[in-house]
């Protein structure tokens, strides 16, 4: 049963990285595309998570971590620049 | 005392953060989680003017529960609204007056906001004195602004600075 | 594992994959930047948290003694989506990007001045 519910867990996670995907293709503008890059990086978290369960392997927590970690600064770097044009003052 | 340990909420935190992050309860890795909790807000002082207060834990509690509760009804919302199409939606931009001053609870407002009842807390305005919220299905704006007043402001308003008006 | 732990951790799983895509198909469905801000925020959110919440039970019961440290990326996550949603939200009024709503008339004056 649990490794059905992981196997149409993937299939909607993976769903929900390439809608994402496709709007940070076509943005209109770039706080679209920020957007998208975030939403990204909250599915590629929930991929590894879903990875961890299904390989049994706690590893893949390290990295779910590091990437909410990173895409946070990420995020934040990215819409400084937007409101001030430059990132370090 | 003041000196020694600046910020007696934060200490216990970090070392809680520090197991969680370990996994593990050992004794040695208690032990370096609370020299830890200690040692990074003693050095980094200058980051944390000001002394974070807790006037009522019943209220924090209380304001925990009611926020977890709220993350879950407006999360099934927001998942409604969106599987029923863009047309159905009524977005508007609100605004709403302020009361707070304290720092650390305008922000915890600013996040509650966003997390719970189907909005996103835009800008505050230079004065600190109202919020500009953009609401995803807003019918009325006075109801919304009464919503967010009396169950989020008044709460953090008790917990952070202590009026017992609530 | 028993039959009714693995039930709750299927109804887990599938329920925060379920949120996850639905937060990014607001994303992608809906039609102007504020509105599409609230996927992401919201249901994306509590999506990985009830995968978190699986991932914590499954280690605790498969493992050897509890598996919490998964709270710390819940955690994280409660706290980093609305920083970002409000910068976000900042960074596209300062752009002026169009809105369905009306946008405020005293917001656009404290932009002018």
């Amino acid at each position: 049963m649990l490794s059905f519910a992981l196997a149409v867990a993937f299939a909607l996670v993976g769903a929900a990285a390439a809608l994402s995907f496709l709007r940070l293709l076509k943005g209109p503008d770039a706080a679209d595309r920020i957007l998208a890059l975030d939403t990204l990086y909250i599915n590629a978290i929930a991929l590894l998570v879903l990875l961890g369960i299904r390989l049994a392997s706690p590893l893949y927590f390290e990295a779910a971590l590091l990437i909410a970690l990173m895409g946070f600064v990420g995020t934040v770097a990215l819409c400084k620049f937007l409101l001030r044009g430059d990132i370090i003052e | 005392m003041r000196n020694w340990l600046p910020h007696p909420i934060l200490t216990p935190s970090l070392a809680i953060v520090w197991l969680l992050l370990n996994n593990s309860l050992e004794p040695g890795q208690i032990l370096l989680g609370l020299l830890l909790g200690w040692a990074i807000p003693r050095f980094t002082l200058a980051f944390w003017p000001e002394r974070v207060r807790i006037h009522s834990t019943a209220q924090l509690l209380r304001f925990a529960a009611v926020f977890l509760y709220d993350v879950l009804v407006a999360n099934l919302a927001v998942a409604r609204l969106i599987l029923a199409g863009p047309r159905a939606l009524r977005p508007a931009f609100v605004v709403v007056p302020l009361d707070l001053s304290n720092d650390l609870a305008l922000s915890l407002l600013a996040n509650t906001i966003c997390l719970t009842p189907g909005t996103v807390s835009a800008r505050l305005s230079a004065d600190r004195r109202s919020l500009l919220v953009h609401a995803l299905d807003c019918g009325d704006p006075a109801e919304l602004v009464a919503t967010v007043k009396t169950r989020f402001e008044a709460p953090l308003k008790a917990i952070f600075e202590g009026d017992a008006a609530c | 594992m028993s039959a009714a732990t693995e039930l709750l951790l299927s109804v887990l799983v599938l329920a925060g994959a379920a949120f996850t895509f639905i937060g990014s198909l607001g994303l992608w469905r809906l039609r102007d930047f504020y509105t599409r801000l609230h996927g992401p925020t919201k249901a994306t959110t509590l999506g990985v948290g009830c995968l978190l919440i699986a991932s914590s039970v499954f280690f605790s019961i498969a493992g050897d003694g509890w598996s919490l440290h998964e709270i710390l990326v819940s955690l994280f996550l409660f706290i980093t989506a609305p920083v970002s949603a409000h910068l976000l939200a900042k960074a596209a009024l300062h752009r002026r990007l169009p809105s369905i709503a009306p946008p405020p008339e005293e917001m656009a004056e404290e932009e002018r001045q």
